[in-house]
């Protein structure tokens, strides 16, 4: 058994302070330490895109970085996008409107890879939309709805 | 599907860096993007007993002009590598080739040394590292050494680097005048590893004709292929259509080994190189003609 390591992260604007393993990955970190179960973990090795956080702003894979290198850091997860559930961010707004969801596995992946998308590039074209969703796996969709509910966010956000 | 424990370590100096690797030896192993290392610890294909974390050492992660060349910190992302505007202009290759490695969420984290380090003959980076005559620098406890990419690349994921050196720097040389590029893969998928891929340049001499070219391969053998037969034989010439077939020809049929996986046989990907590199060609002909 290594030693535990002692690490301080924000998570949603929250800070925490927990013994972790150096083996725990961020993943579970998120599910099983914090019960932040709106990270989802699919393949664990970076192919299927569910368990995409931001860190420090940018979109990543929480399955393959170790909850100590998170130490200090700043993370944003999927429950961190709504204050309640009146009051959904537009993103989330638009997957409901135009349908972009049907077992919804994939979409707090999405949601996470497609927010700091937008932020980059507000005015997407189709082409652009289906390239930044190349790194997420939607099973049930068909990712025509998906394709249609981060256009309908473009136009709200702008 | 969770990696096996091991000890962690994570050091803000490179000199910390190299002690630990050092003094840990082969029960060692570097952690930089993570994104090559981390599936494979997932999967226990390897087992580290320690991690050497270089994500906290800043003086490893800067992209600067110097001079004719350009010096890329080992531990840069892959995204910054994308995004930057001094590759972008003196090596436009690339900055073309970028996009095509892995999804935007594993560029974020994954690092020009990792990859370059984990020499995958599906990898983008090693192709244009050779293409690009890059020199990788690396260093260890005593001291420090140059290696030139086409040196460095020794095998399937296997380079020249010794256990206790860390790559720290990567030397981009600005590609020279009347020099044009291409490159070009074919993915099942945008972000997958490719089936086939190249990367051709081509450089006009005043008169217009081919003074050098270059066509370098992936997942076309063990490591990057450099098809340096075919490139020669455009050399001097005044290149045109039968000249950019044959040469083709002779890469795709004799100067690359593909061995097939499951979503491709070797017969398909010559196929796929012989397509690619008349259009890589074309395109890189093309624009060197443009920059004169
Ligand atoms: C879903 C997915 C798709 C991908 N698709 C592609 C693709 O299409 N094309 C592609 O090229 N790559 C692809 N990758 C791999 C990605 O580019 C990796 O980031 C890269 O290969 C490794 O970089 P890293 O910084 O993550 O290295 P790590 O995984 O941290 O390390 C890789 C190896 O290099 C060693 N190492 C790292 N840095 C150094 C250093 N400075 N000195 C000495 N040794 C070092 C490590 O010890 C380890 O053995 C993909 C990855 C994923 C998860
Ligand atoms: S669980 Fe992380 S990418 Fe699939
Ligand atoms: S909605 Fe079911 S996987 Fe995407």
């Amino acid at each position: 058994m290594t030693r535990s390591n002692s690490i301080t992260i924000t998570v949603n604007e929250q800070e925490y302070t927990r013994e972790v393993e150096p083996r725990m990955l961020l993943s579970d970190f998120l599910r099983h330490e914090l019960g932040l179960t709106g990270t989802h973990v699919g393949c664990e090795h970076g192919v299927c895109g569910a368990c995409t956080i931001m860190f420090n702003g940018e979109s990543m894979r929480s399955c393959l970085i170790f909850a100590v290198q998170a130490d200090g850091q700043s993370i944003t997860t999927v429950e961190g996008l709504a204050k309640d559930k009146d009051d959904l961010h537009p993103l989330q707004q638009s997957f409901w409107e135009a349908h972009g969801l049907q077992c919804g596995y994939c979409t707090p992946g999405i949601l996470m890879s497609m927010i700091p998308f937008l932020k980059q590039n507000p005015n997407p074209t189709e082409d652009e939309i289906r390239h930044a969703l190349s790194g997420n796996l939607c099973r049930c969709t068909g990712y025509q709805h998906i394709v249609d509910a981060v256009k309908l966010a473009a136009e709200k956000i702008s | 599907m969770k990696p096996a424990p091991f000890e962690y370590h994570a050091p803000s100096t490179l000199d910390e860096a190299l002690s630990l690797l050092s003094e840990h030896g082969d029960d060692a192993k570097l952690l930089a993007g993570g994104q090559s290392l981390v599936p494979a610890m997932n999967f226990r294909i390897v087992q580290p007993g320690r991690l050497v974390d270089l994500n906290r050492i800043t003086e490893l992660s800067y992209i600067r002009e110097d001079g004719n060349v350009i010096r890329v910190g080992a531990m840069a992302r892959e995204r910054h590598v994308e995004f930057d505007p001094s590759i972008a202009k003196h090596t436009p290759l690339l900055h073309e080739a970028a996009p095509n490695i892995a999804h935007p969420q594993i560029r974020n984290r994954g690092t020009i040394g990792g990859s370059i380090v984990n020499a995958d003959p599906a990898a983008e980076l090693p192709v244009l590292m050779l293409a690009l005559d890059a020199r990788l620098k690396a260093k260890n406890n005593s001291g420090e050494r140059w290696i030139n990419a086409q040196e460095f690349f020794v095998g399937m994921f296997t380079t020249a680097l010794e256990p206790d050196e860390i790559l720290v720097e990567i030397e981009l040389p600005f590609m020279p005048n009347r020099t044009g590029w291409s490159f070009m893969e074919v993915a099942p998928r945008a972000g997958d590893y490719a089936l086939m891929g190249v990367a051709a340049l081509v450089t006009l001499d005043d008169a217009g004709k081919c003074e050098s070219a270059k066509l370098v391969y992936l997942n076309a053998g063990d490591g990057p292929v450099n098809a340096k037969e075919a490139a020669e034989s455009l050399k001097g010439e005044n290149l045109n259509e039968k000249l950019i077939e044959s040469a083709a020809a002779h890469a795709s049929k004799n100067e690359i080994t593909p061995f097939g996986n499951v979503h491709t046989s070797p017969e398909f990907q010559r196929h796929l190189a012989n397509v690619l590199t008349i259009r890589t060609l074309k395109q890189a002909l093309q624009r060197a003609g443009e920059s004169q």
